[in-house]
């Protein structure tokens, strides 16, 4: 338990859950969907809580809690990906014209969780969470240009995926 | 046609959709998710408030026991503890059911003693060896600070008592209400001199 640097002075863990556990959660339900958002999301928690006393300072926490989130997204992308099955020919949906309509918002956010996690997490960051391009770039570990790189990739991605949609 | 602009557009619009949201989940969430690092051993300092007749109490436990009582609501305790104990402190009032019950039962007069393990870890020398000795008072019964010294070996440490006292990171447990200056009068109280007075009064050692 003894402090690993003593000019390092972190806040009661309760503090990071108070300020932050709501965001994270909403962009782990972004990323991922409501109900592995869930499991994401106390992952990330208990992932934060074992390394917390580690860490070195204590000059970006949320960025922090988010880099683990964001960690957490690329893992369950990592298992989707595992476990899906591939299909040869993908089997004929027939959609309901009702289903189409329904929700524009639901097909957006289903494309924006189908994006791969650098793309997915930029893309949540910077306009779900409305966060500047340096703390997108702090949460997926990388520069401010590749942040906006991923950000623009995500959102042509998102138009391709949306316009094949439409037409289809 | 679709631009990217429209799309940045539209989910920027998502993003105050509280639809999806509710604080009650995100509380619920937390909870388990702390329960389960309790589980692992990941909760080092566990608190909670609990509601008294001299008003709320923060309570703060380790794995070895209680910790540290304080009067209020007050953060600067918890911040003090993060630093002083462990960062790992989050609010798990399970962890604390014991001695909020011991409370309950002492502030219904039900109990004079309490039982729950003590981490006197925040208390060193002397003023460690002034408090095990506070801990032997019994409910009803008063000391002043100068019987004290000269239980402890040190018969003319009377402010070192005082300040013993005036630090004591678990009172109302460990009783420092019960110590008096020689006389009579009150002394002083963390808790503040009506709290002590109170606590006196309820344990009968007080008179009006």
């Amino acid at each position: 338990m003894a402090g690993v640097d003593l000019t390092v002075t972190l806040p009661p863990f309760q503090t990071l859950l108070d300020e932050h556990a709501a965001d994270v959660h909403r962009f782990l339900v972004a990323s991922v969907g409501p109900h592995d958002g869930a499991d994401c999301f106390q992952e990330t928690v208990i992932s934060a809580l074992r390394a917390y006393p580690d860490l070195r300072h204590a000059d970006n926490l949320r960025g922090w809690l988010f880099t683990i989130a964001h960690r957490k997204v690329v893992d369950h992308a990592r298992r989707v990906g595992r476990n899906a099955v591939p299909v040869a020919d993908p089997p004929e949906v027939v959609v309901a014209a009702d289903d189409l309509r329904l929700d524009g918002d639901a097909a957006l956010l289903a494309a924006v969780r189908q994006l791969p996690p650098k793309q997915r997490t930029a893309v949540v960051q910077r306009y779900l969470l409305d966060r500047p391009y340096a703390e997108v770039a702090a949460v997926v570990g990388c520069s401010e240009d590749a942040a906006r790189q991923n950000v623009r990739a995500g959102l042509q991605r998102l138009r391709q995926e949306l316009a094949t949609e439409v037409t289809a | 046609m679709t631009t990217t602009d429209d799309i940045a557009a539209r989910l920027a619009g998502l993003a105050t959709d509280p639809a999806d949201e509710g604080p009650d989940i995100v509380a619920d969430l937390v909870g388990q998710a702390l329960t389960r690092a309790d589980a692992d051993g990941l909760v080092d300092v566990a608190w909670a408030v609990e509601d008294t007749p001299i008003g709320p109490l923060t309570l703060a436990a380790t794995a070895s026991g209680v910790v540290k009582i304080a009067f209020g609501t007050d953060e600067s305790a918890l911040d003090e503890l993060a630093a002083t104990v462990s960062p790992r402190l989050v609010r798990l009032p399970r962890r604390l059911d014991g001695l909020r019950r011991e409370l309950d039962e002492y502030f219904a007069g039900r109990r004079h003693d309490f039982d729950v393990g003590l981490d006197r870890r925040l208390s060193h020398g002397y003023r460690l060896a002034v408090l095990e000795e506070l801990s032997q008072i019994p409910f009803g019964e008063t000391v002043t600070y100068k019987d004290l010294a000269q239980r402890t070996g040190h018969p003319k440490a009377s402010r070192a008592v005082g300040t013993a006292m005036a630090t004591n990171p678990i009172p109302i447990v460990v009783p420092c209400h019960r110590v008096l200056r020689t006389g009579g009068a009150l002394g002083g109280y963390g808790g503040g001199l009506d709290t002590k007075a109170w606590l006196l009064r309820h344990e009968g050692a007080l008179l009006s």
